[in-house]
């Protein structure tokens, strides 16, 4: 692999922005940053399929899966102290759908999605990063101020759609792009190979 | 029989555990960091490393899954607290250590669907207690995330197949589980007797620093073995390559039945965080493991 390429992203995101990024490529994001996990993806579909309002106009944003840790200050405002990435293929199932309907132009998570999403990515414009699992103290470093929290009451802390505003988060790696080149989707195919190989070699070296 | 009461050293305890990086692996990431090569790994570790020194210096979780707390107890027979009131005293500690907002509450009744609120409920932690000579307490504690137990295996192995499934299982569990237990990982391995013996043994591996072998020389060896073959998949930090996708295998064994050979697999990330306290019978108390903390308002390993 030769030097990663390097973006610094503004919120909104255009559909040019996002489509110069390929995989591989590291973005730092500044701007606007919205949670939902499994239960929040459910409710956001639920709203626009019934025709209301959505509290939040998500076009151009970038959707982050997360469950944060947070505490309420003496003042009564939120401090994230925990927000790493959770596992982004349960969402799999409703993403595209998703993508299509609310126009967010990045999705962040962690370990990768699948082919659906992929192609959904191609055809509406969006990419697809990770965010280094488990460095949730990081992430809650870049994340300047809590902008407003939707149904926290109904979905409880870490389900809820948490409203960040982000400086400079990341590094974020591109591993789906506008052209559906999907990273992980061949990294495993090669460790699998790699690791048949790996298998025999090592079938050779006695332990008993 | 005293009324020493450890809560409070119990509170510290579990504080320095939940975000203080053990020593080992700090040095262990930051020695990768310097060494890769892959531009996307080093993104990575480094990410990892900020995390690990922001989460000193805020006192801060290191990771948001702040997992499940497993305890071994050594219990010495003349040590002055019985057991009972140990592991009552940690309790207590750990409900308020959950409530201050250092460990995010992660015990759910699988029944009832409902989130206890402070990392206490059935069997929750786990706990072993070994009596042992002396007067001294020893508290081992890990704080173990969920995702990080994704790829742990057993296999009850045929004897004459042994060691080639020992092989095959622990090749085959890393390669399959790609990103998701966020590498680079620490990898527990036992063979034995029975299924809960080797599982068991596995996981209490994990404790073990990074770098040291097992005393028994072909039990070094095995160890050596599967952390190099480990690294030549390639999977690297969150999955984008490099030299570093395992930090350590650890592996233990108990005797085994003629007729058996069981194979236990238990994974753990590179948040790994587990430590050691030992306790007097006067109630001083000192770590035994090293850690990441803020002294005088900078991180050091104390
Ligand atoms: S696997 Fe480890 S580092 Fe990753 S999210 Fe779970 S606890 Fe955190």
């Amino acid at each position: 692999m030769s030097e990663a390429r390097v973006f610094h992203l503004k919120t909104p995101l255009s559909d040019e922005d996002v489509s110069k990024l390929r995989v591989g490529d590291i973005v730092y994001v500044t701007g606007i940053m919205v949670t939902a996990r499994d239960e929040a993806h459910k409710k956001i579909l639920e709203v626009i399929e019934s025709g209301e309002k959505l509290p939040i106009d998500l076009k151009g944003l970038v959707l982050y899966h997360c469950g944060p840790v947070v505490r309420k200050r003496e003042d009564g405002s939120w401090e994230v102290v925990a927000a790493g990435p959770t596992t982004s293929m349960r969402m799999e199932s409703v993403e595209a759908e998703f993508i299509e309907k609310t126009g967010v132009k990045m999705i962040v998570g962690k370990g990768g999605m699948g082919q659906r999403t992929a192609e959904a990515m191609k055809k509406h414009k969006a990419v697809y990063a990770v965010f280094t699992g488990g460095a949730g103290a990081l992430a809650a470093d870049r994340i300047k101020r809590v902008v407003d929290v939707y149904w926290l009451d109904e979905l409880g802390i870490p389900e809820a759609v948490w409203v960040f505003e982000v400086e400079e988060f990341g590094p974020l790696v591109v591993t789906i792009d506008t052209t559906g080149k999907n990273y992980y989707e061949e990294k495993m195919k090669e460790v699998k190979i790699k690791a048949e190989k790996i298998k025999e070699e090592l079938m050779k070296v006695e332990f008993e | 029989m005293t009324d020493l009461n450890l809560e409070e050293t119990f509170y510290e305890f579990i504080k320095t555990i939940a975000t203080g990086i053990p020593e080992d692996i700090y040095t262990a990431i930051k020695n990768a960091y310097e060494k890769e090569e892959n531009p996307v790994a080093k993104t990575q570790l480094k990410a990892i490393l900020e995390d690990m020194e922001i989460a000193c210096k805020k006192k801060r979780p290191i990771c948001q899954d702040t997992g499940t707390p497993y305890l071994w107890i050594e219990i010495g027979e003349d040590f002055p607290v019985k057991p009972t009131k140990v592991i009552k005293q940690f309790t207590n500690a750990l409900r308020k250590v959950t409530k201050e907002g250092y460990l995010r509450p992660n015990a759910v009744d699988p029944l009832y669907f409902k989130n206890s609120g402070d990392n206490t409920g059935r069997y929750i932690p786990w706990i072993h207690v070994e009596p042992v000579p002396g007067d001294k307490l020893k508290v081992y504690l890990m704080t173990k995330g969920g995702g990080s137990e994704a790829p742990s295996t057993l296999v009850m192995s045929t004897p004459l197949k042994g060691f080639e499934n020992l092989k095959k299982t622990v090749i085959d569990a890393i390669a399959r589980a790609g990103a998701l237990p966020c590498p680079p990982v620490i990898v527990g391995v036992a063979i034995g007797a029975g299924a809960d013996i080797v599982m068991s043994l596995a996981k209490k591996a994990l404790l073990r620093p990074i770098g040291e072998r097992h005393p028994d020389p072909k039990a070094a060896k095995i160890e050596e073995e599967l952390l190099k073959a480990l690294n030549k998949l390639e999977i690297g930090p969150h999955g984008f390559g490099g030299r570093l996708t395992a930090l350590d295998v650890k592996f233990d064994y108990s005797y085994r039945h003629p007729a058996t050979f069981a194979i236990g697999v238990v994974t753990s990330c590179w948040a790994t965080r587990r430590g050691i306290i030992e306790i007097s019978p006067d109630g001083s108390s000192k770590m035994l493991t090293r850690h990441l903390k803020l002294v005088d308002g900078e991180c050091k390993i104390v």
